[in-house]
């Protein structure tokens, strides 16, 4: 721990050949798959002359349909490596009893179990609600593009850049090992000299920039270009929870930037924030972390509850029940969630009365909650409810779900939270709420919405096998841990000295592996379902006759989402639509005026990436030089004033045509 | 999909959708929205630094306090300087509207200049402490105020930089709606960064040097 | 792809009921449950409690979720299908209303909870029925979480120890508890709730040992690379054994002074146990204001001095440099590694006046944190800022 000061050299900053990982066999084995895997998609790529296909059409689209898609990749993406994290943990920690060490040094386990928390929370939750969102919010309000389709794509490069930063941490150097909140001192350059926090802290940065734009575009593009007609209290739910999202994000992440720049100042310039000595308060950390990272989970689970709506709805063919509580129930939740964060530590020495409010704050959350518990219940009651996967999974969530918010108001309770805080009690409920909550509803999200982004059904047949394996592994993976907290057995231990404990953690590590085959089983449903693709096709747009806007387009919907703007007079939509015989308009066709794409996102993002790299190993020339290329491209970019053109009228009567054919075919036996 | 009784095509289509409008959001509509939603959120890393400020600003760890680093008098011409420049770009965002291009790149290059004047004034007296031993390093306090104070200067730059880009533009492009929207949004950032330093004269300053 | 998967899913399946036979048979101690010390059993209560008023709400809306789910599901074409209904005001009262009553009464639950379990509280209780005795005083334990081990000091026997803890039972235990360097969580399950140790921070734990025994005590906040091996044994044995073991303690060779101590708090883990016989009284206090190393100031003078407004730019140069080969590595753009110079400096111009008179001591709290109450000593002079600094100091 004690070391003397690093060299830094001019050229080199303090990378050394030392920083990549060749004495570590699991690292060099991961470096040759991830390797092998990157090789061959590449040169796939290449072989197919895909890059220009790629760049043009993807990496540089505006359009919020791509881009979210775009997100949705990258979840999956991380969420392999996330999920490789949980497996080795899991697999270290059901060994390392009755003197067996595990097979990962602290260092290496350190780092994994601050990379998981970190990755899944950034980089795999965080891309795929916000995909989801990019994709079916605009959809859902009849728009045609969000307010800023500029800023969309630059917003989701930078959340690819952080994910970037933080994946070569893996290769070059280390993570982190402070946990994925990186409290001080313990992330202060004094315990943690090395590159690992400095990862994580420019990790974070980057990807905060495109999280917090991305926030204000989806905020801005909710008020602001909403179809005529659509009163706020007629937005579709899942729209009504983005909105609360975003204000949530916006709201919030800057919080976290100014965190993360203050922890900053004191590991580069020796700044006396939070340490111990000349004034610094760690606490300040603590407080400052969590006022962030409270409101972060609501942003995480709140559209996701609007997924669950709108399944709930559409699956049991009923209007949703209590849509304006619902409404009130989300914004409840969104200012309540800043009125928690003390919770997170109550066993730091705060008085009694101070314990007290928080606790009773973070229960009346649950109120909000219960009751939006109870309008999917009754949204079931009296329908007809049809299982499809999104159903299943909205059904699964709900038993689920109400585990983890029980736990919740245990651990709510300050003295129980004495007993609990810290243990894997706590690792089980946190769990039980993302995988439960939110995990859970993206996946009834992807598969509800899937044939609408790529115009087939998923495959239900794996879809279920991946249903199964999920729900059954969360429950083995998770409910033995709630069992070790309660027998006071506390989270991110690398080795257990009591081997009654031991069979607990194998069911755990069990469950982690069912787990891991509802991902492959993922996997394998998607690329059935492309193979299956004409029979799974769905013609109409609307395959499971559903109620808000997105599915009165086509599927995929054309470019520019909708030839004429919907007019709205009622919350369902789409289904307010088809009750009064809405027939589709074949004629009468106008211009549309659409952003035009750019690469400028792209070159910023991957500039920022090396500055974030060259301020992690103090390669200082290259920080400046990196630094004033983005200035230079972001300026340069503000000269462009033609950002837009026209689709001419014939081109949208062509495609609408198209759709015409497609329509009859599907209709034909 | 059942037909609603009675109810003609025609009448559908007017129900259901628009047909006669091509731009139904004009570009740069949400701009200002956008804008003032970017600001709100700029304002919260400044309530964060404020916030740091006021958690720490009195630990001096046995060194300096406000009132033996601040001159006042340096910090009103400072200050100064600075809401004079609002008022300049008030004046452009005036000549802005009425059209003359000249006018609006004086008062533009006016408030560049008080911005400059600003941020000049400061770097010097960060200099000053620096060489007094005061340095960012010596106290919490010094930490937090450093930054504070640092990061408003930060911005003005930003905003400088900003101002030259769209002098530019303006000269090559003239007063367009594009233009114009640009400048109304970096006329709300530019009273926003004095209605910020508002606070930090206030709390920091004044307070400081009465505690 | 399943092949081999579903084979290993096979044998693990068959050895599930291996494993569960295992952990009936491991006698899995849910200390959390059936914990052996007063407070933890309250705080226990307080947990089963808010869960079966919770499963009032919560085991109905499981039910109703399967009942509804079979119900109504499409293939039972049932003719009650009603498409178009989606309000109905008795029942959002219940479905807000319930949650409400419940939350109420949990919250008051908390509130009561809280208070009486707050761990700066000291015990009115041994044990139900049993009041704390009004001559009883408790036996007073000074928690120190160094990097990776724990140490206690025994202020009222003079004796200390590394990663044991010893007290008797039935006996109220007053922790007064810090760290040096990093955050940890000391935390005993059969005894207590937990409480942080942090840096410059003192948090108090009362709590009483009602049974004797030996139980896990560790961090539960993780705190570096030895972070796993950080745990000791807590002994909870009768009066007279405890007198016994602080009789053993006190017949070791060991004491443990300030240079011993700043060897002690070097970063290592799965330390032996370790006793010491005497311990330098001011110890604990140097700890928790963060200044054990010869010269340095004390965290409650500067906040006095602070207080008062600093020293002004005099007080610049008031710093030593960190001997180097013990200092922790630097910002790269920081100070060389240093800490704020006691005032007893020799050649401090303020040095002549002698400075901390109680009173100036108890100007201000050198806490920043919810709640943090003084530290005890700032009560009585805390003269260990006062100790001669020996020649090493005043070399700067």
């Amino acid at each position: 721990m004690i070391e003397s000061q690093q060299a830094v050299s001019p050229v080199f900053g303090r990378l050394t050949l030392e920083a990549l990982p060749l004495h570590e066999p699991i690292v060099v084995y991961t470096f040759v798959v991830v390797a092998l895997i990157g090789v061959a998609a590449l040169g796939a790529v290449t072989w197919f002359r895909l890059w220009g296909y790629l760049w043009r059409e993807w990496f540089t689209s505006v359009d919020h349909k791509k881009i979210g898609i775009m997100y949705m990749v990258l979840g999956i993406v991380m969420l392999l490596r996330g999920f490789a994290d949980a497996i080795m943990m899991r697999l270290q920690q059901a060994m390392a009893f009755n003197g067996s060490e595990g097979y990962l040094p602290p260092e290496h386990y350190d780092q994994v179990f601050s990379a998981h928390g970190v990755i899944m929370i950034f980089f795999v939750a965080m891309p795929l609600v916000t995909g989801l969102m990019n994709y079916i919010m605009p959809l859902q309000i009849g728009a045609r593009d969000v307010s800023f389709p500029f800023l969309n794509n630059f917003s989701f490069w930078m959340t690819a850049g952080g994910a970037v930063l933080t994946m070569l941490s893996l290769f070059i150097g280390a993570f982190a090992r402070t946990g994925w909140l990186a409290y001080p001192p313990l992330s202060g350059i004094a315990y943690s000299p090395d590159v690992g926090v400095d990862y994580y802290i420019w990790g974070l940065q980057i990807a905060g920039v495109g999280t917090t734009l991305s926030g204000i575009n989806l905020v801005t593009t909710i008020i602001k270009m909403r179809a005529p007609g659509m009163a706020m209290m007629r937005l579709p739910i899942f729209t009504w929870t983005a909105l609360c999202t975003n204000v949530l994000i916006v709201a919030t992440f800057p919080v976290l930037t100014a965190t993360l720049a203050l922890l900053t100042l004191d590991r580069y310039l020796g700044m006396n924030f939070f340490t111990s000595d000349f004034g610094g308060s760690p606490m300040l950390y603590v407080n400052l972390i969590w006022i962030w990272g409270h409101p972060e989970v609501y942003i995480l689970i709140l559209p996701v509850f609007g997924i669950y709506s709108e399944v709930a709805s559409t699956f049991s063919g009923k209007r949703l029940f209590g849509y304006t509580s619902m409404v009130y129930a989300t914004v409840v939740i969104t200012i309540l969630s800043y009125l928690v964060w003390l919770h997170h530590f109550f066993t730091m020495g705060s008085g009694a009365s101070v314990n007290s409010f928080f606790g009773i704050t973070t229960m009346i959350i649950s109120i909000p909650t219960g009751a939006k518990i109870f309008n999917w219940l009754f949204t079931m009651y009296r329908g007809r409810i049809r299982f499809e996967l999104p159903m299943m999974w909205t059904v699964a969530f709900m038993l689920t779900f109400v585990i983890g918010g029980m736990t919740g108001v245990m651990l709510a309770v300050p003295p129980a939270d004495f007993v609990l805080h810290n243990s894997l009690f706590l690792v089980a409920h946190f769990h039980n709420v993302i995988i439960g909550g939110v995990v859970f509803g993206l996946f009834a999200g992807m598969n509800f919405w899937f044939p609408k982004a790529f115009g087939f059904r998923l495959d239900p047949f794996w879809g279920k096998f991946s249903f199964w394996f999920w729900v059954i592994g969360f429950y083995f993976a998770f409910m033995p841990l709630y069992a070790l907290g309660l027998m006071g057995v506390t989270r991110r231990l690398r080795v257990f000295d009591d081997p009654s404990l031991q069979p607990w953690f194998v069911v755990a590590a069990f469950g982690a592996f069912l787990i891991l085959l509802g991902i492959l089983s993922f996997l394998v449903q998607v690329a059935v379902s492309i193979k299956n693709r004409e029979k799974l096709r769905d013609t109409t747009g609307d395959p499971w006759n559903a109620r808000s806007l997105e599915w009165a387009t086509s599927s995929p919907p054309p470019d520019y989402n909708f030839a004429f703007t919907p007019v709205v007079h009622d919350v369902d939509a789409w289904w307010d639509m088809k009750q009064h015989g809405y027939t589709r308009p074949l004629a009468g066709f106008r211009p549309i005026h659409m952003p035009k794409n750019t690469g400028t996102g792209v070159f910023i993002a991957a500039l920022s990436v090396i500055l974030g790299f060259a301020l992690v190993w103090y390669i200082w020339w290259l920080a400046a030089l990196s630094f004033v290329a983005i200035l230079a491209v972001a300026i340069g970019h503000t000269f462009d004033y033609r950002r837009s053109y026209d689709i001419p009228a014939a081109e949208i009567a062509r495609a609408e045509e198209a759709r015409t054919r497609l329509i009859v075919a599907g209709a034909a036996p | 999909m059942s037909m609603a009784a009675g109810a003609r095509p025609e009448e559908i289509a007017v129900r259901t959708y628009v047909a006669e409008e091509a731009h139904p959001h004009a570009e740069g509509d949400s701009t200002s929205l956008g804008f003032w939603i970017y600001l709100m959120s700029d304002c919260l890393i400044f309530a964060m630094l404020f916030a740091a400020y006021g958690v720490l600003g009195g630990n001096y760890a046995a060194g300096p306090a406000p009132k033996d680093l601040f001159h006042l008098p340096l910090v009103a011409v400072n200050t100064t300087a600075l809401l004079l420049s609002s008022i300049t770009y008030g004046f452009a965002m005036v000549a802005m509207q009425e059209g003359r291009i000249g006018r609006t790149q004086l008062w533009l290059a006016v408030t560049g200049l008080f911005g400059l004047a600003f941020i000049g004034i400061e770097l010097s007296e960060f200099a000053d402490m620096i060489r007094e031993g005061a340095t960012p390093q010596r106290s919490a306090f010094l930490s937090a105020f450093f930054t504070l104070v640092g990061t408003h200067g930060l911005h003005v730059t930003a905003g400088i930089v900003w101002l030259v880009t769209l002098m530019t533009q303006v000269r090559l492009h003239g007063l367009t709606a594009a233009n114009r929207r640009r400048l109304a949004c970096l006329s709300m950032f530019w009273h926003f960064l004095d209605v910020v330093w508002i606070g930090v004269f206030t709390f920091v300053y004044l307070l400081g040097v009465l505690r | 792809m399943d092949h081999e998967p579903a084979h290993r899913r096979l044998r693990l399946l068959r050895n599930l009921p291996v494993a569960a036979a295992l952990m009936a048979l491991g006698g899995c101690n849910f200390v959390v449950l059936h914990p052996a010390g007063d407070v933890a059993a309250r705080q226990r209560d307080l947990l089963v409690e808010s869960t079966v008023l919770m499963l009032l709400i919560i085991v109905p809306v499981m039910v109703l979720t399967v009942l509804f789910a079979i119900r109504y599901r499409q293939s039972h074409r049932r003719a009650d299908y009603q498409p178009d209904w989606d309000h109905s005001i008795h029942l959002e009262l219940v479905i807000w209303g319930a949650p409400l009553l419940i939350i109420i009464c949990i919250g008051a639950l908390t509130w009561m909870g809280t208070h009486l379990l707050d761990p700066y509280r000291p015990l009115t209780r041994i044990a139900a029925g049993k009041p704390v005795a009004a001559e009883a005083s408790p036996l007073e334990v000074d928690v120190v979480a160094l990097d990776w081990k724990w140490l206690f000091l025994y202020p009222q026997y003079g004796i200390g120890s590394v990663n044991e803890l010893a007290a008797p039972v039935d006996r109220p235990i007053s922790f007064r508890i810090t760290s040096p360097s990093v955050m940890n969580s000391f935390y005993i399950p059969a005894l207590a709730g937990q409480i942080y140790a942090m840096p410059g921070m003192e948090t108090r734990l009362h709590a009483v040992a009602n049974a004797p025994g030996t139980f896990a005590g560790f961090s539960a906040n993780y705190s570096g690379a030895g972070f796993s091996g950080m745990h000791f044994p807590f002994r909870a044995m009768p009066a007279a054994d405890f007198d016994q073991w602080v009789a053993s303690v006190r017949a070791v060779p060991d004491r443990l002074d300030r240079s011993g101590y700043l060897a002690l708090a070097r970063p290592s883990s799965n330390e032996p146990v370790r006793h010491y016989a005497g311990v330098d009284p001011q110890l604990f206090g140097a700890i928790l204001n963060l200044c054990v190393e010869p010269g340095r100031m004390c965290m409650h003078e500067m906040a006095a001095i602070d207080a008062k407004g600093g020293l002004g730019l005099a007080g610049v140069d008031a710093v030593l440099p960190r001997d180097v080969a013990a200092s922790r590595p630097r910002a790269v753009f920081g100070a060389n590694p240093a800490y704020v110079a006691s005032l007893c400096t020799p050649e401090d111009p303020t040095a002549g006046g002698r400075p901390a008179s109680p009173a100036r001591l108890d100007l201000s709290p050198p806490l920043i944190g919810f709640g943090l109450s003084l530290p005890a000593d700032l009560s009585a002079p805390a003269s260990l800022t006062l100790s001669p600094v020996p020649a090493a100091g005043s070399d700067s």
